[in-house]
């Protein structure tokens, strides 16, 4: 099945399986291996990225949805050099340590931020209730995504 | 608002120009933009994959092996032990574990065989329905049953290791007990515990253009990979490279010379790259956990004071199927048995036993938090038999200096009066507010929620145990490469930081900015063994033999240009371009004494010391525990970076509280991890964690470079400890077990509201 999204505001065409995931069309078909898998069933949130500004389990989306819709991984994130906030955050915090959490939670915040551009800990906490993270404890992702826009 | 540097005061550092700073890791970039390459982001051309064919049965003789008809036609693979050219052995301490058990299996989901196939969805399908028939045997699934059991799994008697460390003399003290004293018995236990890191586990072995092999992963120990390869190959024409790697805690020590010995076999029997990347069924399934324990302790105690006259402590450790690394376990469990506190007169018994479980191995604390479990909760309940305030027991026998530990080590510098008065002072702020609570089942408007507060005391030996480093020597390179400087080592970043925190050790040391040091890739090929990636060793220990080849890189600049003085100017003075390389390896002073085979002597290099305060609410309907705030103050010796340091000590405390009340493994007949799913197996959220302050106490160390201690594992060691603390405090509800799940909590709460027995 021959599709067509946008992927980070560039337009791509791919023929993948109409159940194919979007995590496979990404990593395997695009070869953009930004977004991670953890789990493939929607429990740790390393594959999330934004659908049409949504934030979403790309393990969980099959291609078929994708005709016509706006996809941003991580790698959408920057603009050229200049790191998101949430990115440059999350550096400064250190938020990332082994980092195959880290994008799934950038663009888990990313979109929070986006809602919300100065959200409170408790705010952030159940936004980021879908991503595991088994490295940081969380205090420091906290603090990125609370203090980012700040 | 997380963490903060607190010294004693007669000991405050020198400020410096890096080292004590918070830089950015210079590996966090990659890591925030997606550009860092774990393994599974790289594809060899013509790359194959790999999946691995696994037992259904805990004991049995494999009686027949096939592909199945439909994929054999398909030109799938099969790789059995008969295809190895070397020997079918996965080289670790004892030679007792098969690369794959292609004709005799010791527990569920052991590798039996092996299958390659054009794409991954083949794989595993193939891998899925090959036949394997069994000729079932009887197994053993209970330690205390396995010892000496006719069956064998291990040795004469299924003991991978027993020791016994004396001190004092218990006997004659129960014997003998005081006026005033009074006998404290307490049966304590932990279950297993899965190290979830969230990449799992995965490896590619590429031929090499010129022959041999490289192999490419997720792993902690690029040296333990290549022992272990070395011997099924039966040569050393191959190397073994780090990928980024997402996430170890133990898990990524050991297990993944396994991986690479399969996808190197596929490889060979191929002639074509291919990867082996693990599901997360199959991961949690197949790979170690943490040891479970039971514990008894018997204590003779001065009934006024709570102090430690004699103990007597048997622990017990389930190793599984083979030996891994579990005698290490079991000794650095016996060590640390009686927590950070002196008893003259003890006995501490250690056994680790085989059984047909999967094995259990390394994970961050490597026993010690079993141990510290048992430790704490005997201090709580000697509190409660004698009606006395726990933290006053602990004051009254926590270690001071000069104090001599179980092995007979005299202590110096003990930090445990530090990190017990910053936590403390650290409590008194204001507590966060709670999180609405919206979780199902507990926690509403409505939930009877009580307030509680758990302490804990902890200590941990840094680095190997006894002789371990001076037997090891393990090496570091530092090599001036045009106008920068390169690190070579083994030691690997698995989250922890050392692609940072040896550069900073390293630029400070040659006074260059960080910018110009970097640490080469992690390839057998280029670093010399630096040793493993593991016992909180890589900071302290290969961190101090970086510092030292820096130094005589240094000097062996100044002898080419004839001065010594500023980096850059020796620099400008060298005719030569040529680079430069020198190495160290680890020495100390040789005033370490070590007995092995009598456990006395001095078993640590330097102690780590920490004090954990959980705040929480325990919903008296449910059994559920809500976490608020974990306060924890760590001795680290010198924080050469603080929030990579503190990060460390944040994420090691929520695995703790997961260790605490919602990590449980639900074992099948087969003792096959039954809830070998994220959705079932429960690791702590963003919204289960509490806030948390970390306050780090820098009591530093002579022989780690900058004064630096290991800090890796300590703050995995007690916090279970403090919950189970704070729900008794809160409850009147004794849990004496791991995981204190809402089911055992609600039980304990029943038990303790029965009119007093
Ligand atoms: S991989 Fe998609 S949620 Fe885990
Ligand atoms: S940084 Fe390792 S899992 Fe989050």
């Amino acid at each position: 099945m021959k599709i067509e999204f946008t992927l980070n505001e560039r337009p791509v065409r791919v023929d993948v399986a109409p159940m194919a995931r979007l995590l496979d069309v990404l990593r395997e078909d695009l070869r953009v291996t930004g977004t991670k898998e953890g789990c493939g069933e929607g429990e740790c949130g390393a594959c999330t990225v934004l659908v049409d500004g949504r934030a979403v389990n790309a393990c969980l989306i099959p291609a078929i949805q994708l005709r016509g819709a706006q996809v941003q991984t991580v790698e959408g994130l920057a603009r050229s050099e200049r790191l998101h906030p949430i990115q440059q955050a999350f550096l400064e915090h250190g938020g990332a340590q082994c980092g195959i959490c880290t994008p799934g939670f950038l663009m888990a915040a990313a979109e929070l931020l986006h809602r919300e551009p100065h959200p409170s800990r408790a705010q952030v906490r159940e936004a980021l209730a879908g991503n595991l993270c088994r490295c940081t404890g969380y205090q420091k992702i906290v603090d990125a995504v609370a203090e980012a826009l700040s | 608002m997380s963490a903060s540097t607190l010294q004693p005061a007669p000991q405050t550092p020198p400020a410096l120009a890096l080292v004590g700073q918070g830089v950015v890791r210079t590996d966090g970039h990659a890591k925030v933009t997606g550009q860092a390459l774990y393994v599974d982001d790289v594809r060899p051309e013509g790359c194959l994959y790999g999946a691995t064919i696994r037992s259904t049965v805990a004991h049995a003789r494999v009686t027949r092996l096939a592909l199945h008809p439909d994929d054999a036609a398909a030109g799938v693979v099969l790789v059995t032990a008969a295809d190895i050219p070397g020997e079918n052995v996965v080289a670790l301490m004892t030679d007792d574990q098969p690369a794959l058990a292609s004709a005799y299996t010791k527990h569920v989901a052991e590798a039996v065989a092996l299958v390659a196939a054009p794409n991954r969805e083949q794989a595993l399908a193939a891998a899925q329905r090959a036949v394997v028939e069994y000729d079932v045997l009887p197994a053993l699934f209970d330690p205390e049953v396995s010892r000496g059991h006719e069956i064998r799994l291990f040795g004469a008697d299924n003991v991978f290791s027993h020791l016994t460390i004396r001190h004092g003399d218990a006997t004659g003290a129960f014997a003998n007990p005081p006026a005033g004293s009074r006998v404290v018995e307490g049966v304590y236990r932990c279950g297993h515990q899965e190290q979830l890191y969230i990449e799992t586990q995965g490896m590619i072995a590429t031929p090499r253009p010129g022959g041999g092999l490289t192999l490419f992963g997720s792993m902690q120990c690029p040296y333990y990979v290549h022992k272990a390869l070395k011997r099924v190959l039966g040569h050393t024409d191959f190397n073994v490279v780090q990928a980024v790697t997402g996430g170890g805690f133990g898990g990524k020590e050991e297990y993944p010379s396994l991986v690479a010995i399969h996808a190197a076999l596929l490889a060979l029997k191929t002639g074509r790259p291919v990867k082996l990347i693990y599901r997360r069924d199959e991961d949690l399934r197949a790979t170690t956990k943490r040891h479970p324990m039971r514990a008894r302790y018997r204590t003779l105690v001065d009934a006024g004071t709570g102090r430690l006259l004699a103990a007597e402590a048997e622990l017990l450790f389930d190793g599984g199927a083979y030996n891994t690394l579990s005698p290490v376990v079991n000794s650095r469990g016996a060590i640390h048995a009686l927590g950070p506190y002196r008893c003259d007169h003890a006995v501490i018994d250690a056994l680790m036993v085989a059984t047909h479980t999967p094995p259990n191995g390394a994970f961050r604390g490597f026993g010690a938090p079993q141990a510290h479990w048992s430790a704490e909760r005997h201090i709580d309940r000697i509190a409660r038999v004698l009606g006395l305030d726990p933290l006053a027991v602990r004051r009254t026998n926590m270690y001071r200096d000069g104090d001599r530990t179980p092995t007979g080590q005299v202590l110096r510098d003990v930090g445990i009066g530090i990190v017990l008065e910053r936590a403390l002072e650290r409590a008194e702020k204001p507590l966060p507010p709670r999180l609405a609570a919206t979780r199902p089942g507990g926690g509403g408007p409505a939930a009877r929620l009580v307030p509680s507060r758990g302490l804990a005391l902890a200590w941990h030996g840094c680095g190997f145990t006894g002789n371990g480093e001076a037997a090891l020597k393990g090496k570091a390179d530092v090599a001036l490469e045009g106008r920068d400087v390169v690190i070579y080592i083994a030691s690997t970043d698995i989250g922890q930081g050392p692609e940072t925190i040896f550069p900073q050790i390293v630029a400070e040391t040659l006074g260059l900015p960080l910018a110009r040091v970097r640490n080469a890739p992690h390839d057998t090929a280029q670093v010399p063994d630096s040793g493993p990636t593991v016992a909180s060793r890589t900071t302290m220990v290969v961190g101090g033999v970086a510092q030292k080849a820096a130094r005589k890189l240094r000097d062996a600049l100044a002898a080419e240009v004839g001065f010594d003085g500023d980096f850059d100017r020796m620099l400008a003075a060298r005719k030569s371009t040529a680079n430069l390389r020198v190495q160290a390896e680890y020495t100390d002073d040789g005033s370490l004494v070590w007995d092995p085979k009598t456990y006395q002597g001095d078993a640590y290099p330097a102690f780590g010391w920490a004090c954990v305060i959980v705040d929480l609410d325990v919903d008296a309907d449910t059994g559920e525990v809500f976490y608020r705030r974990l306060v924890q103050a760590t001795d680290v010796g010198r924080a050469i970076n603080p929030v990579l340091c503190s990060g460390q000590l944040e994420g090691g405390a929520l695995q703790a509280l997961g260790f605490a009340t919602s990590e449980e493994l639900v074992l099948d007949a087969q003792h096959g991890m039954r809830n070998n799913r994220l959705t079932n197996y429960i690791i702590p959220t963003a919204l289960d964690a509490p806030e948390m302050e970390t306050v780090l106490v820098e009591i530093p160390f002579a022989g780690g470079p900058f004064g630096a201690k290991g800090i890796g594992e300590i703050p995995h060691d007690v916090p279970h400890a403090a919950v189970a603390q704070a729900i008794e405090r809160a409850t009147g509800a004794v849990l004496d077990r791991l995981p204190m799940t809402p089911e055992r909590v609600l039980a304990a709460l029943d038990t303790a509201a029965e009119p007093s027995a």
